[in-house]
C-alpha cells in the first residue's frame, strides 16, 4: 500500500501544480527557441536575396538610390578581425599560461582571473571609449589600427579564460613525466601541455573571433567608416557592423536591403564559427 | 616556487615547480641555459598576465582623466540633473542613467523566470538525446551579434509592438492606479519597453546557462532524498535545488544584469533616443550606451566630450560592481562545492 493516498486532495493539488509548472518550463524553452528561429528566418528572408547576388561581394557601398555591394566593408571587417585576433591571441595565451602553469593560486593569478572575468562581460562600448582616449584622440584621426586594438581588447579575456581552463585540464602526470626526463619548464609548457590542450585553446580563439566579428559599439569611435575601397590600416576603414548600423538607420529602401544582406552574412558566419568551435571541442576533449 | 618548497611533499597539483628546482642539479653544464630560458619564459607570461591584470585599472583611469572637465564643473550634480543640452553646454546624466536601469529591469523581469524555466527543463525534463541540441540552440542566441538584435527589433518587432502588442497593454492597464502610469501614452513601437524586451531575449542564454551549470552541481543524493519523500519534480526544484544553489543563481542573474546594462547596439536601434524623463515604459528614452553610440562621434567641444566620457565612466563603474558581485557569488558556490567533495 502506498503511503500517499492517490485521492488525497492535497496530493492532487501538488500534482496539478507540478504539471502546470513543468509545462510552463517547456513553454519557456519554446519561447527561447522561437526567437532564435524567428530571427534566423527573418535574416534568410530579408538578406537572402542580397547575398545571392555576385555584386554584393564585388561592389562598393553605394550612395543612396544606386546599386552596389559591400566589398569594401567585407574587406575592412576581415582586416580588422584578422589583426585584432593576431594581436589579442598571443597576449591572451601567454597570460593564460601564466595563470595555469606558474601563478596558479598566487594572489596575482587569482586577482587577474577575477578581473579578467569582469572584463569578459564589460560593456564593449567602454572599450571603444578607452581606445579613443588612449589612441585616437592623440593621433587625431580614426583608423583601422585603433579598431583592431579595440577588438584585440575583446579577444584577450576570452582567450585568457579558455587557455587557463584548458591548461588546467591537462593531467599533472604529463607534466611530471616531462620533468622527470629533465625537460625545462618552458619546453614542457610549449611542447607538452600546449599540445595536450591544443583543441581547447583553438576553441577559445574561434569563440573570440566569433565574438568580435559582430561587434559594432567599439568600432564606432575607433574606425568610423569609409565609403570607398581602402585597405589602409592608418585611415578610417569601412566595416560591416558600422555600415549595417548606418544603412539600417537610414530611410533608404535599397540601403536597407544591403544592410539585411550584411546582417545575414555576419550572423551566419558567426553562428557557423560557434558551431565549428563546439564540434572541435567535443571531438578532442 | 615558494609554495613548492614549503609543501613539496603534499603539493600534488604543482609538482613541476618543486621538481624543476632540484632536477638540473645533477647536470651542471646545462643548468645555466635551462635556467635562463626558463626564467625568460616565466617572466614573459607573467608580464602579459600583469598586462591583463592592469587593463581594468587603465580603463578606469583613462575614463577619469577624460571626464575631468565635467567632474570638476558639476560634481555629483551630474548624476541628478536631467538637463542634457549640448547647445547650451549643460549636461546632466539622469535621463540616460534612468533609461539604462529601467530597460535592464524590464529585461530581468522577463528574462529571469524564462531562464529559470529553460534551465529547469534542460536539467530535469529533457530526454538525454534532446538535451544537447536544445541547449546548443539556446546558447546560439548568445552568439547572434547585438546589432542584429537591434536591426531585427527595429524592422520586425517594433511594427508588431506598435500595431498589436502595445495598444492591448495600454488598454489593459488603463485606469489602474500606479501600474497604469507605466503603460500610458501613444503606442509608438519604439521605447523603453521594446528595448527591455529585446534585452531580455539577449540575456536569457547567459542566465540560463549559468543556472543550468549550478543546477548540475546539486548532489544527486539530495534530489533523490526529496523524491524519496514523495516530492514532485517542481517541489524538488523549488524547495531543494533552488535554495541549495541560491548564490549561484543570483550570480547568474547579476551576470545577465551586467550584460543588459552595457548593451549598446540593440538598445540604440529601438529606444528612441529622446532625452526626456518619462514614467511610462511606452515612451522613448535613452540609455547611457545608446547616448554614447549616437552622440560621441558628433560631439563638438571639450565639455561635451567630457560629459560623454563621464557617462561611460558611470556605466563602467555600475557594470563592474554588478559583474564583480556576480563573480563573487559564483565563486562562493564553487568553493562550497569544493570543500564538500
Amino acid at each position: 500500500m502506498s503511503v500517499i493516498n492517490p485521492h488525497n486532495k492535497l496530493y492532487l493539488a501538488r500534482k496539478r501544480v507540478n504539471r502546470i509548472m513543468l509545462s510552463v518550463s517547456g513553454l519557456a524553452l519554446a519561447f527561447g527557441i522561437f526567437w532564435l528561429v524567428w530571427i534566423l528566418l527573418t535574416l534568410l528572408y530579408q538578406g537572402g536575396y542580397a547575398l545571392t547576388r555576385f555584386s554584393f561581394f564585388t561592389e562598393m557601398t553605394p550612395p543612396p538610390g544606386s546599386d552596389g555591394g559591400m566589398a569594401n566593408a567585407i574587406a575592412g571587417s576581415l582586416l580588422m578581425v584578422g589583426f585584432g585576433t593576431l594581436i589579442g591571441t598571443p597576449i591572451g595565451i601567454l597570460a593564460g599560461t601564466y595563470l595555469a602553469e606558474y601563478g596558479r593560486r598566487s594572489w596575482l593569478a587569482s586577482a587577474t582571473r577575477f578581473l579578467n572575468d569582469v572584463l569578459l562581460s564589460a560593456p564593449s562600448i567602454v572599450i571603444g571609449l578607452f581606445v579613443y582616449s588612449l589612441y585616437v584622440s592623440h593621433v587625431k584621426h580614426f583608423s583601422g589600427w585603433a579598431g583592431s586594438f579595440a577588438l584585440a581588447l575583446l579577444v584577450i579575456p576570452v582567450v585568457v579564460r579558455t587557455t587557463d581552463d584548458m591548461l588546467g585540464l591537462v593531467p599533472g602526470s604529463l607534466r611530471e613525466a616531462a620533468a622527470a626526463l629533465g625537460c625545462p619548464t618552458w619546453k614542457m609548457v610549449v611542447f607538452i601541455t600546449y599540445r595536450a590542450a591544443r583543441s581547447g585553446i583553438l576553441t577559445g580563439v574561434l569563440l573570440a573571433v566569433a565574438r568580435i566579428s559582430g561587434e559594432t559599439a567599439p568600432l564606432l569611435f575607433t574606425v568610423l567608416n569609409n565609403q570607398f575601397w581602402s585597405v589602409d590600416m592608418n585611415a578610417p576603414l569601412a566595416n560591416l557592423p558600422v555600415v549595417i548600423f548606418q544603412f539600417a538607420m537610414s530611410p533608404y529602401e535599397d540601403w536597407h536591403r544591403l544592410a539585411w544582406g550584411g546582417a545575414a552574412l555576419i550572423t551566419f558566419a558567426v553562428l557557423f564559427l560557434n558551431i565549428i568551435a563546439r564540434v572541435l571541442f567535443r571531438k578532442n576533449v | 616556487m615558494r609554495a613548492g618548497a614549503l609543501s613539496s611533499a603534499a603539493d600534488i597539483t604543482n609538482p613541476i615547480q618543486s621538481m624543476s628546482a632540484t632536477a638540473p642539479k645533477s647536470s651542471p653544464p646545462r643548468q645555466r641555459s635551462a635556467k635562463w630560458d626558463d626564467k625568460f619564459f616565466e617572466l614573459l607570461t607573467k608580464f602579459f598576465a600583469f598586462l591583463v591584470f592592469s587593463i581594468l585599472a587603465a580603463i578606469l583611469i583613462s575614463l577619469f582623466v577624460g571626464s575631468s572637465l565635467t567632474l570638476e564643473k558639476y560634481g555629483m550634480r551630474f548624476i541628478f540633473s536631467a538637463n542634457w543640452d549640448p547647445v547650451q553646454e549643460e549636461f546632466g546624466a539622469l535621463v540616460p542613467i534612468y533609461g539604462t536601469l529601467v530597460t535592464s529591469l524590464v529585461a530581468m523581469v522577463i528574462g529571469v523566470p524564462i531562464s529559470f524555466g529553460i534551465a529547469l527543463f534542460l536539467t530535469e525534463l529533457a530526454p538525454a538525446w534532446l538535451k544537447r541540441p536544445l541547449g546548443t540552440a539556446i546558447e546560439l542566441l548568445a552568439g547572434i551579434p547585438s546589432i542584429i538584435y537591434g536591426m531585427w527589433g527595429l524592422f520586425v518587432l517594433v511594427p508588431i509592438f506598435q500595431s498589436h502588442v502595445q495598444p492591448g497593454i495600454i488598454r489593459m492597464f488603463e485606469g489602474v492606479p500606479f501600474v497604469g502610469a507605466l503603460f500610458q501614452g501613444p503606442p509608438l513601437g519604439i521605447g523603453m519597453l521594446t528595448a527591455g524586451v529585446i534585452l531580455s531575449i539577449m540575456v536569457i542564454p547567459f542566465i540560463a546557462s549559468v543556472m543550468r551549470d549550478v543546477f548540475e552541481l546539486v548532489p544527486a543524493v539530495l534530489k533523490e532524498t526529496a523524491y524519496g519523500l514523495g516530492a514532485t519534480t517542481w517541489e524538488v526544484m523549488w524547495k531543494v535545488v533552488l535554495p541549495y544553489t541560491k548564490a549561484g543563481v543570483i550570480g547568474g542573474v547579476m551576470l545577465g544584469l551586467g550584460r543588459a546594462l552595457g548593451e549598446t547596439m540593440a538598445v540604440t536601434f529601438v529606444i528612441g533616443n529622446a532625452n526626456r524623463l518619462a514614467v511610462s515604459l511606452m515612451a522613448p528614452g535613452n540609455s547611457i550606451a545608446s547616448s554614447l553610440a549616437n552622440e560621441f562621434t558628433e560631439a563638438v567641444g571639450d565639455l561635451y566630450t567630457s560629459a560623454l566620457m563621464e557617462l561611460g565612466l558611470i556605466l563602467f563603474l555600475i557594470t563592474t560592481v554588478v559583474l564583480a558581485l556576480a563573480k563573487l557569488l559564483l565563486q562562493r558556490l564553487a568553493r562550497n562545492e569544493g570543500s564538500r567533495t
